[in-house]
């Protein structure tokens, strides 16, 4: 299961953060400042997998923003890797060549998304046409 | 220009810069963007806050203007704020009528509170409501907002609703119903679990995201009793061989692969239900072949299914057939010259040699090439790896590469597992106690505090206890081996406080045991280790107390001794001290100083720390004061049982024992009862203690009292002997002493004892011995392979490359092998007769390897030679690899270096346009411009985003030159 979905810059600035396990704010701050630290220091051509707490964080780095979800130590690496990707391929789509503005701006709109493929920290759909149908209806 | 660049910013804002956001929240968003500092930024949103703090109280702001405030205290707060003060107005706002502020409402509420949180009670009443609503989407936003709210209290209040909605019209809710039901169960299983025929259902149903879904719940459901799902197998399979064969909308394609989610899913749930079970596995076997086939190594999503595969065929019943699959694709990760792929291959390789460790061998150049890898995360999988494969013939070379890792690592988490890894490979399999002794003090001297205490306790013990039966002067020089290096040690700065309470215990005890050293050299250490942890009272306790023995020692010496100024400081500062412990046991060492030498004799014998305590249970020493009580006319004591009728249950139980054992029925009284035969031979120490002990609290034990102590000394003795089994029993078998696994077939265990006999040459010897065969095949290839790394490859695989050896030469006589290594085989044979002749010595230590290893050995069906090969076969293959990358990566372009266009991965990423790096570190205008230029067909739209964003003001300032490039490069 994911525990919870961070994006951030390559400056460390926060984009957008979704919490499927319960954390205190508290809490929330030190994650992000940790595993910055740790993904945002990674050299190109490692392993987008970092081993954390017991967990393990998947991350993919698109232009200057940081894509991290956190899984079980027994879920597929491999796999959530796409279901980053898909998430970002459905904000392609749905922003039309997304860019990092889109998300700063329109955090709420990813947020939407979010919720349309994950839902309780499981990918509750894989087709994206059946999201893009969703979010169009909701027209948010 | 500053000034051009305002206007500029001005004139954007009063355009509202396209992004529907007013002026406010894109200054905020946008001053934010360009602060240089933590501290700015938390000045900005503090006055924020205050601002939307005003703003919320105030009852006449718009409803739709309410709607952008709360998106800015989400904004707010999604920067590490507390605006907990807005959080009762996203509640409200999930009341309201239009479902676009609805929908606000429940995303703010969503990050904003969790089931632990108290407004959520004002929520869950909105939920049910929503539940019940004719527009769709309106029961969306409440299954989303239910699924991260609902806690276990509430469940109830919505479940009826939300199974009913499992029927719904739209594929959309029943997938977010099945999903909120899947939550429940995890929060609270009991509350769900009459609805299991539900996820059936869904199973079947005409959607395949819903059942997709539904594989979520089952998977877990299945997790918990796989056995009440076997009936599901058939569909499973059926489902994924639907998906494989592209039934599904390709709508679910993703990456020209059918539903590649789902694939994995189902694979995950086939490999729990096959787990163990031989008809269910013969069901699975088919499909599995057929992924294999189709199998897409060029894509990540295909590698993931792949790998998934792996892992379901490790876990379901082996099929040799199957099990070669998953071996040729995971040496085509670990051959690949993606680290993550490397990793997947590691974790692979790690479920593969479970079933059969010598899959393990053909890859030992990938691996090690993998521990030695700069990336830690690999590197660490590595370490995952070898942990598995440890045996005792490597478990030198594996925990002391552990150790020098250890040493340099920071993350405490990491840290502390590692260490803990160190340990349990140590106990178990430790060739030598010297080893062991030197191996734990590496530990504690590194990461000490992050060990369980255990551990520490158990040095201790193996230090004092020696070796058993072996010969005292081993023990003795051993002893004086430790004092030496803990001598050496303990002046340095910074040990931990366990490893401190080790040294300051074997110094009091051995310190002077050799004569080495003087008295007074020993007690000085101590004095200094007190006086420098003057926190600590533990190692000050430890530390007193073993100059306290050393006093003891010396006295009953007969030698004079003078207490140091610096002892006598720290005596007195210690008898005033806090803790009372402390001053004990300073008040306990003044008066032994005290007493002359036969006292401290008996008080404080030389070496006695394993001499067990004798309790004397009878409490003889009272005898002669009842009889004088008796003698003065007292009543004497009747025992429980013979008491006017009453027959407690606790006696009754203990006369049932007696019968068990004697099977005869006695009437008088019974004496001490002993632990009855069978029980003493046979049954695991674990359980004797208690079967020894319950009946020492049961009355039937008063009537010791009287009986003479002829019984006595056989109760004794046997309760001697357990004493110290029990005392061993704590203790993880271990320091390679043949009786570590209680649950090896005892034939194994025979044969481990022969071996042990010999276990110091035996480890090194075994490892020795391959790594003489695998030089001698070096130089028959000519490979350059780096020798330290054939070393090392021989050293941590070299006895599994002797046990294929061995095997291979029992099944030489059924010669099944093909003609041509048959070939290659003999002409070896006659090339190297000594190297024949040197390996069969190893076998013994193979055994011993067998019985490590838990798994039903496999046919001799390898090769003789394949020791050898094994070590050419990607000796020879590695060069090539390393040689021509280019064609490796070309052929296979990876999906992640197209994404990730980074600045430096111009050169990494063998695939990408080379250009676009260069482009890329240009200015930032024209790296924005350049990238939009690649873009094709929506070049238009991206140039004029760019445009609009730059009017916006959030120009790109140096520090993030990549803000305008879009995301998918």
């Amino acid at each position: 299961m994911i525990n919870f979905v961070l994006l951030i810059s390559r400056q460390g600035k926060v984009r957008l953060t979704k919490w499927y396990s319960p954390y205190t704010q508290k809490e929330r701050t030190k994650v992000i400042r940790e595993l910055s630290g740790l993904i945002l220091t990674r050299g190109p051509k490692l392993c987008n997998f970092v081993e954390w707490r017991g967990y393990k964080v998947v991350y993919r780095r698109y232009a200057s923003l940081y894509f991290c979800m956190c899984i079980d130590a027994d879920d597929n690496e491999l796999e959530v890797l796409e279901i980053i990707h898909h998430f970002v391929e459905i904000l392609d789509r749905y922003f039309g060549s997304v860019c990092e503005l889109d998300l700063i701006f329109n955090f709420h709109k990813a947020y939407y998304i979010l919720d349309e493929i994950l839902i309780a920290g499981e990918l509750q759909e894989s087709s994206k046409k059946n999201v893009a149908r969703l979010i169009a209806a909701q027209a948010c | 220009m500053e000034q051009l660049r305002t206007i500029g910013r001005e004139l954007a804002m009063g355009s509202q810069g396209g992004w529907g956001q007013s002026k406010e929240f894109l200054d905020l968003v946008k001053s934010i963007g360009e602060v240089r500092s933590k501290a700015e930024e938390d000045r900005i949103i503090a006055r924020e806050l205050e601002h939307l703090k005003r703003r919320l109280a105030d009852p006449d702001v718009p409803r739709r203007k309410m709607k952008e405030l709360l998106l800015r205290l989400v904004y707010a707060e999604m920067l590490g704020h507390d605006a907990s003060f807005g959080h009762i107005h996203a509640v409200k706002m999930t009341h309201d009528e239009s479902l676009p502020l609805k929908r606000t409402g429940y995303l703010a509420v969503a990050l904003f509170l969790d089931e632990r949180h108290d407004l959520v009670i004002l929520v869950v009443n909105t939920i049910q409501k929503d539940l019940r609503s004719d527009n769709y989407l309106v029961v969306c936003a409440a299954l989303t907002a239910a699924c991260r709210l609902i806690g276990e209290e509430a469940i109830p209040a919505v479940l009826p609703q939300v199974v009913e909605l499992l029927a719904h019209p739209k594929e959309a809710v029943r997938k977010k119903a099945v999903m909120a039901l899947h939550r429940f169960y995890q929060r609270s299983p009991s509350s769900v679990s009459h609805l299991v025929s539900n996820f059936r259902k869904r199973l079947c149903d005409n959607d395949p995201g819903v059942m997709g879904a539904t594989l979520c719940p089952l998977y877990d459901l299945i997790l918990e009793e796989p056995n009440s799902y076997k009936d599901l197998v058939v569909s499973f399979v059926n489902i994924l061989k639907q998906v494989v064969e592209r039934r599904l909308p390709t709508s679910y394609d993703y990456h020209q692969i059918p539903a590649p989610f789902i694939q994995i899913k189902l694979l995950k749930i086939l490999a729990v239900l096959g787990s163990g079970d031989k008809q269910a596995s013969g069901h699975m076997y088919t499909v599995l072949g057929d992924i294999f086939r189709k199998g897409d190594t060029a894509s990540n999503i295909g590698n993931a299914i792949l790998y998934e595969c792996i892992c379901c065929i490790s876990s379901i019943f082996p099929n040799p057939k199957m099990l070669e699959a998953a071996a040729e694709t995971t040496s085509k990760f670990l051959k690949s010259d993606s680290h993550n792929l490397k990793y997947m291959g590691i974790d692979a390789l790690g479920r593969l040699i479970k079933i059969n460790p010598d899959i393990a061998e053909e890859h030992q150049l990938a691996v090690i090439d993998c521990l030695e890898d700069p990336d830690d995360t690999l590197k660490r999988k590595t370490f995952e790896l070898l942990y598995k494969m440890t045996k005792s013939t490597n478990v030198e070379v594996i925990v002391d590469r552990m150790i020098e890792y250890m040493i340099n690592i920071t993350d405490h988490h990491y840290k502390t597992e590692i260490a803990s890894r160190c340990v349990e490979l140590a106990e178990q399999f430790a060739p030598s106690n010297q080893w062991f002794i030197q191996t734990m003090n590496k530990v504690f001297e590194h990461a000490g505090d992050l060990v369980n205490i255990r551990v520490a306790h158990n040095l201790m013990r193996l230090i004092a206890e020696g070796f058993g039966e072996e010969d005292e002067g081993a023990d003795s020089q051993l002893r004086s081996s430790a004092v030496d290096s803990y001598l050496r040690i303990v002046g340095e700065p910074k040990l931990p406080s366990s490893f401190l309470q080790i040294i300051c215990w074997v110094l009091g005890e051995y310190g002077t045991a050799d004569g080495k050293y003087s008295a007074s050299y020993i007690i000085g250490k101590l004095c200094d280790v007190a006086e420098a942890h003057l926190t600590d009272d533990t190692v000050k306790a430890y530390a007193i107390s073993a100059i306290l023995k050393i006093f003891a020692f010396e006295i009953a010496l007969g030698r004079k001794i003078d207490l140091l100024p610096e002892c006598q400081t720290l005596v007195d500062e210690l008898s005033a001290s806090h803790s009372t412990d402390l001053q004990q046991r300073a008040y306990e060492l003044q008066a032994l100083l005290g007493l002359d030498k036969n006292a401290v004799e008996s008080v404080m014998p030389a070496d006695a720390s394993c001499e067990d305590i004798e309790v004397d249970r009878n409490l003889s020493f009272l005898n002669s004061y009842v009889q004088q009580a008796l003698e003065n006319g007292a009543s004497p004591y009747i025992p429980e049982s013979e008491r006017s009728g009453v027959i407690s249950v606790g006696s009754y139980r203990s006369q049932e024992q007696q019968e068990t054992s004697a099977h005869t029925l006695r009437f008088e009284a019974y004496e001490m009862p002993k632990p009855s035969l069978p029980l003493a031979t046979s049954q695991t120490s674990m359980s004797t203690p208690t079967t020894d002990l319950v009946p020492v609290t049961e009355p039937g034990y008063y009537k010791e009292d009287h009986q003479t102590s002829k019984s006595q000394p056989p109760g004794d003795a046997v309760s001697g002997e357990f004493g110290v089994k029990l005392c061993l029993d704590g203790v993880q078998k271990k320091w390679g002493r043949p009786t570590y696994s209680s649950s090896t077939p005892s034939s194994l265990a025979s044969s481990q004892q022969t071996t042990n006999g010999a276990s110091h040459s035996d480890g090194g010897g075994s490892s020795s011995q391959p790594r003489e065969s695998s030089y001698g095949s070096k130089r028959q290839q000519g490979t350059e392979v780096s020798a330290e790394k054939q070393r090392l490859a021989a050293s941590l695989f070299g006895s599994a490359a002797a046990k294929a050896d061995r095997k291979a030469q029992a099944s030489r006589k059924t010669a099944k092998d093909s003609p041509s290594t048959e070939k290659v085989a003999t002409t070896n044979v006659t090339a190297q007769p000594v190297k024949e002749q040197v390996i069969p010595a190893a076998p013994p230590p193979d055994l011993l390897d067998l019985g490590d290893e838990p798994v039903s050995s496999n046919p001799p069906s390898a090769d003789p030679f394949s020791q050898l090969e094994g070590l050419l076969g990607p000796a020879s293959a590695a060069p090539v690899l390393s040689g021509t990358p280019a064609t490796s990566t070309s052929k296979a372009p990876d999906l992640m270096s197209i994404f990730s266009d980074d600045v430096p991965t111009g050169v990494a990423s063998g695939s990408t346009d080379p250009t676009l790096g260069d482009v890329n570190s240009t200015s930032s205008h024209k790296g924005a411009t350049a990238v939009a230029s690649k873009k094709g067909p929506s070049l238009q739209d991206a140039l004029q985003k760019d445009a609009t964003a730059r009017q916006v003001g959030v120009t790109p300032t140096g520090n993030n030159p990549n803000l305008f490039k879009d995301i998918l490069g």
